[in-house]
Parts: structure tokens; C-alpha cells; sequence
């Protein structure tokens, strides 16, 4: 008896599905900040078009990229989501793999900001200010030194007397890319001391973040930081807008540059530190993976991405009339307009 | 008479302090039980009060009626929006609408839709039901709303608040048990999402560790300890294995991307994958634990059979196996345990994914329960804290279901020299 069961259990585990049959269901990768709005919309999509939901990944915005470029085919990613736009060197790499026609569509804006516990002052900073208080090395009388400032009132006497106690991303996530390039580049280019550096050595400047426990690299769950803000009421968190507006009864977003990190602000472009997000269609794939062409009408719809579609539920602001149009179109007509906006 | 004590003169003096020793030892053995108790339980209370809640879910009590033109255009929301219109017919600014909409959930039009596919007949009638509600409504009838603080600072308005109490007079709103939370799959709206996904992920995904990695386990531990040569390959082989049982999980990932969705071309995100990267995963734990099974077998049995005129393979199978077995079953399970709650292997291969539909096959595209611990805590939407202590507590009844199998088919079959 046992001799069987064994057998059966031996042929059975040694037994392996065959190749893979052709895909009917899309794949989706990418940004993590804009994995909500693009599982929302499969979601949608799954529920009422007949098609299969979409398998939605949150890879970040560098690890879709280097999935959706990796090729054309079954084996590979159909849409890839980025919360910090596509590089030059990402459209060769996808070049060099043949994945030359893509359509890029943005969906809306993400503010990021900088928050704290309601139950503590609120605080109105520029971004030169957060540069002071966050980069490892900073300008003080003229010169370069290792960051001195322990509390918020050494940098300007008029923020608050307590402790530089920062919690945010780690630099793995688009978030981080996104800060240090919305707050950090931008603050620390206000001194003539680092603009007189050579471009790297200025770079490593502006972007390094302090090491001395003053940031708090929380990880990559927002949530956590907003229980750990809720809980140390002298501590900042910088993270993505729909986390502040879900919890707006227990957080308030700091003032930058005089304008506060409300819904109207960010999509109005007034907010400073706002960003916009994408995703990116493989061409080659649409007509072979069912469902790509309704899937980009669904997230193109005025009832998703629209001012009172439900993405703007879920955090996303959305982008004025005129671009929803254009880039609506774009999407219509599968434009191959990748060139348009890359990052250098 | 000298000043010298007796030898038990000594010893007694002795006695008290070698008492006191004891008792200390005894009470810092207590005291470190406690201490590890008093953790467990902190953690289990912790999972379990917040948890607690997901399991039930606030409905809505509404008279939808089944407009014939909405049907044809598949438009149940709408059918779901006018009956709130019906049961508050003085609200009249657009504003308000959508505010009054979003009591109910997104998804309350497929519970309409649904019944009208059970019984066409219901078209032009107005039926009863409960819809699920939102989930901010959800959690101010689960009272994790202050109504005390400004209206500014709330997710919900006084308006709501003040239908909300209106349905709750009479009696349209209660917490129901949350059958979807067990019967969905994933979904962006707290109130809609469910666990049956990634249950079935993982226990697909199990199922296919469990094949690949047991039969192979085993087979390699009876060849290593009853047949294999003692010399230095198979000690280089031993080492080797030792050394795999300690290799970080998100490596065995790393070659499961290489290989299977490299190689061999198998689909991204499926449960087969996923069971052949923790089987490889498992496969050291099952062999060692599969030979100290076979170690502990005593040598007279194997002896007797050989005595008797039985084959080596005799021997080994009819003898030596089934007494063996239950340690290797117990190995296993243990093996089967540590595979459930992985999540780095799965990161590698496309399992930590936004996955809607329940998979019905190994070449599905799945998820598993950690895999959708870890997306639901982090997601914004507060109602999701809860249910990822939810999801928590039907990982830690999986581990416990397994772990008292493991327990129960040691004490049942074990024999003991």
C-alpha cells in the first residue's frame, strides 16, 4: 500500500504543467504610488467590460520600466504605471529590445507632502528650509559643512522649537526620486555655493539626505508612518497626498511656500511639490492581449480620471480639461508619443 | 573535639543556599515563559481587536426597483442611486447626490445585478435588499469616527451623519456578518474585498510545494541515509543541503525568475510557479527532517527484516518507511507552514499582485495570503487596516490548523523504543 502511494505521489510531483498556453488577461506593472488608481480602474474594467480583470503589479516605477522593456511577447508586461516619467536611457533600453512604439498617457498629479499630528502646530517652510533640515551636507556661513541644525528654529526662527525628527521614503521608491528631485534639487539651487560646484559634485550635494537620525527612512508603508506621526506628535512624515486625505482627521500637511497641500491647490499647479503620474502602453501588444484598447478607454473616461470620476475618490487630481483631452486622444489613437516627455 | 565540621555538617550549611539557588533558577525560567506568553498574547489581542471587526459589515436596507430601461443598459448602480433618491427625496443639489451615493458601496449594483441573474422575472418589480455600505460609512457604524470634532477634520459630513441616523431610526442600517469578506476575491473597495483569493493562491500554491517537494524529499533522504555510500560526495552532498536549508528565501525567488519564467517560459504570477519556487525552497527542510526520521528507526528492525530474508528495498519500504513516516509527515508540515507565510520568493515572480478573480487553476494567475496581508496594509483606505488583521487572523488559523496536524499525526502514529 505504501509502495503505491508512493508512486502515485512520486509521478504526481515530478509531473509539470506544459509550456504556456497564449495569454487573455493583460499584465500591468509599475509605480506604487500609482498602483491604487490603476487597480481601481482594472477593477472597473474586470467588472463591467466581459474581459478578464487585469493583473495589476506594484513593482515601483524603475522595476516596471525594466519589465515592460524587456520585450515584446507573452512573457512580458502589457502597460507599465510610473510616478516619475521615463528616462532617456530607459526609451533606449527598451529600444534596444525592439519595444519601439509606446503610447504614453498621464493620469493626474500626486502632491507629496510633508505632515504632521493635528494635535501639533502646523508648520510653513520653503523648500529651501527642508533642504536645510534634511540634506547631509548644507551651506552655512558660505561654506559646505555637515549638516548642524538639530532643531526647526536654528534654520528660521519661526518654525517651531522642537527636534528635526523627519519619517519618509527610502530611495528605492518613486516618492523619494520625486522629493529629492520637487524639494531638494529645488531648494538646495537657491545657494550660490552650490551652484558653483561642478554638476556631479552639486548633484551629491542637493540630493544626499542626512544620516544622523534626523530622517527616518520609515519604509515603503505609508500607513506606518501615519500611525507613527498619530503617535510622536513632534515628527514630520513625507509621503503621497491620498494618505493625507484619507486620514485628515489625524494629520495637517505643512504650508510650502505659502500654499497649502489641498486637492484644489495640487491640481491648480499652485502646491510646489506635485508630480505628474503615467502609464505606458506597449503598442505591440494591443490586438494580441485582449482588452488593452477598452482597458486605456476605462482609464481615459471622464467617469475614472474626470474631476468627479472615481480616481479623484481614491487621491488622484486630476489634470485640467484641455490635457484629459489630449492625452484621451493619444490613448484613442494609440499615438507614439513617448518622445514627447522624457527626462533627460 | 577540633573546630573541623562533619562532612554533613558542610553540607547542610550548604543546603539552604543550594535550595535558594534552585528556586532562583526556577523563577527565572518562569520569568523568561512570561515574558515570551505575555508577547504572544499582547500580539494575538492586538490582531484580534482590530481584526475582529472586518468580520462583520454594515448593510444598507433599501427597496430597489428593477427599471426595465436601466436593465437593458446594465446600469444597476443606477437603479441602486435612484431608491436613495426614493428614501431621501429632499435632497436636491448635485453635491449632495453624490454625497448621498456614496453611502452605498460602489459595488452595491452587482449585488442587484446578481439577483436579477437568479430570477429574470424580478425586472419591473421592486425588491428588498441589503446593500453593502461604504467604507467610511462602515466605520462610523463601527465607531471609529469622532462625531465630536469639526465637521473639516471628518471624512464624513454632518449630512451623512444625519442620514445615517435616519436610516439607523429605522432600522435600514445594521452590521451583518461580512459573508464576502470569505467568498471575493481582492478588490480596491474595503467593504467589496475578500480573502477567498488569496486563500485559494495559497493553498494552490501549497498543493503544487507540497507534490514537488515531498516525494522529492523523501526520495532523497532514503537514498542519502539507507542506501547512498558513506564517503566525501555524499558528505559534500549533506553539507550542501544543510547549507540550502539556510539560504534567505528571496534567492530561491531570484532563481525561480531565472529559471521557470526565464527558461522554461512559464506564465508570470501563477500558483504553479509559485509552489515549484518554495517546493525548492522546502525541499532541504522535508530531507533533513526526513532523515532524522529514518535515523531514529532503530537498526534492530532493519536487522530483523534483513534476517529474515527480505531485500534492502523491502527492508526500507515495508519496514523501515512506515515507521518513519509520521516524522517525515511532521517535517513536512512544518516544511508547508514556513512555505505559507513567504512572501520574498513569491516578490520575484509577479504573485505580489492586485489579482480580482479567484484563480481556479495552478496556471492562474494567484496571490497568496501574506502576499495580501502585505497589500492591504498598505493601502490608504483606513477600513483596510482592519481587514488586514482580519487576513492576519486566517493566516494564523492556517498555521495553527497545520501545526496541530503536524502535532496530532506525531502523537497518533509515533512509536516510541
Amino acid at each position: 500500500m505504501f509502495k503505491k502511494t508512493f508512486t502515485a505521489l512520486a509521478v504526481a510531483g515530478v509531473f509539470v504543467a506544459g509550456a504556456a498556453e497564449a495569454r487573455d488577461q493583460m499584465h500591468i506593472v509599475g509605480s506604487s504610488t500609482v498602483f491604487p488608481f490603476s487597480t481601481a480602474v482594472a477593477e472597473q474594467f474586470g467588472k463591467t467590460s466581459g474581459f478578464k480583470t487585469p493583473v495589476v503589479e506594484s513593482t515601483g516605477s524603475g522595476g516596471g520600466l525594466k519589465l515592460f522593456c524587456a520585450g515584446s511577447g507573452d512573457k512580458h508586461a502589457d502597460i507599465t504605471n510610473s510616478s516619475s516619467g521615463i528616462k532617456q536611457s530607459q526609451v533606449d533600453d527598451c529600444a534596444k529590445n525592439g519595444v519601439t512604439d509606446i503610447t504614453a498617457i498621464k493620469i493626474g498629479y500626486d502632491g507629496i507632502v510633508i505632515a504632521n499630528a493635528k494635535a501639533a502646530a502646523r508648520m510653513d517652510i520653503t523648500r529651501q528650509e527642508l533642504w536645510l533640515a534634511l540634506a547631509k551636507d548644507v551651506v552655512k556661513d558660505g561654506k559646505i559643512v555637515a549638516n548642524p541644525y538639530k532643531s526647526w528654529n536654528e534654520i528660521n526662527s519661526k518654525l517651531p522649537a522642537i527636534k528635526i525628527e523627519v519619517m519618509g521614503p527610502p530611495p528605492t521608491s518613486g516618492t523619494r526620486d520625486a522629493f529629492v528631485e520637487l524639494v531638494m534639487d529645488k531648494g538646495c539651487a537657491k545657494f550660490a555655493e552650490v551652484e558653483a560646484l561642478d554638476k556631479d559634485a552639486k548633484k551629491a550635494v542637493c540630493a544626499s539626505v542626512r544620516e544622523d537620525g534626523a530622517f527616518i527612512e520609515a519604509g515603503e508603508n505609508d500607513n506606518l508612518i501615519v500611525q507613527k506621526l498619530d503617535a510622536n506628535h513632534n515628527a514630520f512624515g513625507i509621503f503621497g497626498y491620498s494618505f493625507l486625505d484619507q486620514n485628515m482627521d489625524k494629520l495637517q500637511g505643512s504650508v510650502v511656500e505659502g500654499k497649502e497641500p489641498t486637492f484644489e491647490n495640487i491640481a491648480a499647479s499652485k502646491y510646489p511639490v506635485s508630480r505628474p503620474l503615467w502609464f505606458y502602453v506597449k503598442k505591440a501588444h494591443v490586438g494580441k492581449v485582449p482588452g488593452i484598447k477598452e482597458f486605456m478607454t476605462e482609464f481615459t473616461s471622464e467617469k475614472a480620471w474626470g474631476e468627479e470620476g472615481y480616481l479623484a475618490e481614491k487621491g488622484l487630481i486630476p489634470m485640467p480639461k484641455a490635457e484629459r483631452e489630449k492625452f484621451r486622444n493619444a490613448a484613442m489613437n494609440l499615438v507614439n508619443n513617448v518622445n514627447d516627455d522624457v527626462k533627460k | 573535639m577540633s573546630d573541623r565540621k562533619t562532612n554533613s555538617e558542610l553540607i547542610e550549611a550548604g543546603l539552604a543556599r543550594r535550595y535558594r539557588a534552585e528556586r532562583r533558577f526556577k523563577m527565572y525560567g518562569i520569568a523568561a515563559t512570561t515574558v515570551a506568553m505575555s508577547f504572544l498574547v499582547i500580539m494575538l489581542v492586538a490582531i484580534f481587536v482590530r481584526g475582529v471587526g472586518a468580520f462583520h459589515q454594515t448593510q444598507i436596507s433599501q427597496v430597489v426597483f428593477i427599471d426595465p430601461e436601466l436593465a437593458k443598459e446594465n446600469d444597476w448602480q443606477g437603479m441602486v442611486k435612484a431608491s436613495l433618491r426614493e428614501t431621501f427625496p429632499d435632497v436636491q443639489e448635485r453635491k449632495d447626490k453624490k454625497l448621498l451615493y456614496g453611502l452605498v458601496s460602489n459595488g452595491a449594483g452587482y449585488d442587484v445585478q446578481n439577483r436579477v441573474r437568479e430570477d429574470a422575472s424580478l425586472v419591473g418589480q421592486n425588491i428588498q435588499l441589503w446593500l453593502p455600505a461604504s467604507d467610511d460609512v462602515d466605520m462610523v457604524m463601527k465607531g471609529s469616527v469622532d462625531r465630536s470634532q469639526p465637521e473639516s477634520e471628518r471624512r464624513v459630513s454632518d449630512l451623512e451623519l444625519a442620514w445615517l441616523d435616519k436610516l439607523a431610526a429605522d432600522g435600514a442600517i445594521e452590521l451583518q456578518f461580512n459573508t464576502r469578506f470569505f467568498t471575493a476575491g481582492d478588490s480596491r473597495e474595503p467593504e467589496l474585498a475578500g480573502i477567498l483569493g488569496a486563500v485559494k493562491g495559497s493553498f494552490l500554491t501549497l498543493m503544487v510545494c507540497l507534490l514537488l517537494s515531498f516525494p522529492l524529499g523523501v526520495m532523497a533522504a532514503i537514498y542519502l541515509e539507507e542506501f547512498a555510500p558513506k564517503n566525501k560526495w555524499t558528505d559534500i552532498i549533506e553539507v550542501n543541503i544543510n547549507n540550502l536549508a539556510a539560504v534567505p528565501s528571496i534567492v530561491f525567488g531570484l532563481l525561480g525568475l531565472a529559471m521557470f519564467l526565464g527558461f522554461f517560459g512559464l506564465p508570470r504570477s501563477a500558483s504553479l510557479v509559485g509552489g515549484m519556487v518554495l517546493a525548492l525552497m522546502t525541499l532541504p527542510t522535508i530531507i533533513i527532517a526526513s532523515r532524522l526520521a529514518l535515523r531514529a528507526v532503530p537498526p534492530s528492525i532493519r536487522e530483523a527484516a534483513l534476517a529474515v530474508g527480505a531485500s534492502r528495498l523491502q527492508t526500507v519500504l515495508d519496514h523501515v518507511l512506515p515507521l518513519a513516516l509520521p516524522g517525515m509527515l511532521t517535517g513536512a508540515i512544518i516544511g508547508m507552514a514556513r512555505a505559507l507565510g513567504e512572501t520574498a520568493p513569491l516578490l520575484m515572480i509577479g504573485m505580489v499582485a492586485f489579482i480580482v478573480d479567484v484563480p481556479a487553476g495552478i496556471m492562474d494567475p494567484a496571490t497568496a495570503l501574506p502576499v495580501q496581508i502585505y497589500l492591504w496594509a498598505d493601502s490608504p483606505e483606513r477600513a483596510f487596516t482592519e481587514r488586514t488583521a482580519a487576513a492576519i487572523i486566517v493566516l494564523l488559523v492556517f498555521l495553527v490548523v497545520m501545526n496541530v496536524a503536524a502535532v496530532i499525526l506525531r502523537k497518533k502514529f509515533e512509536q516510541r523504543w
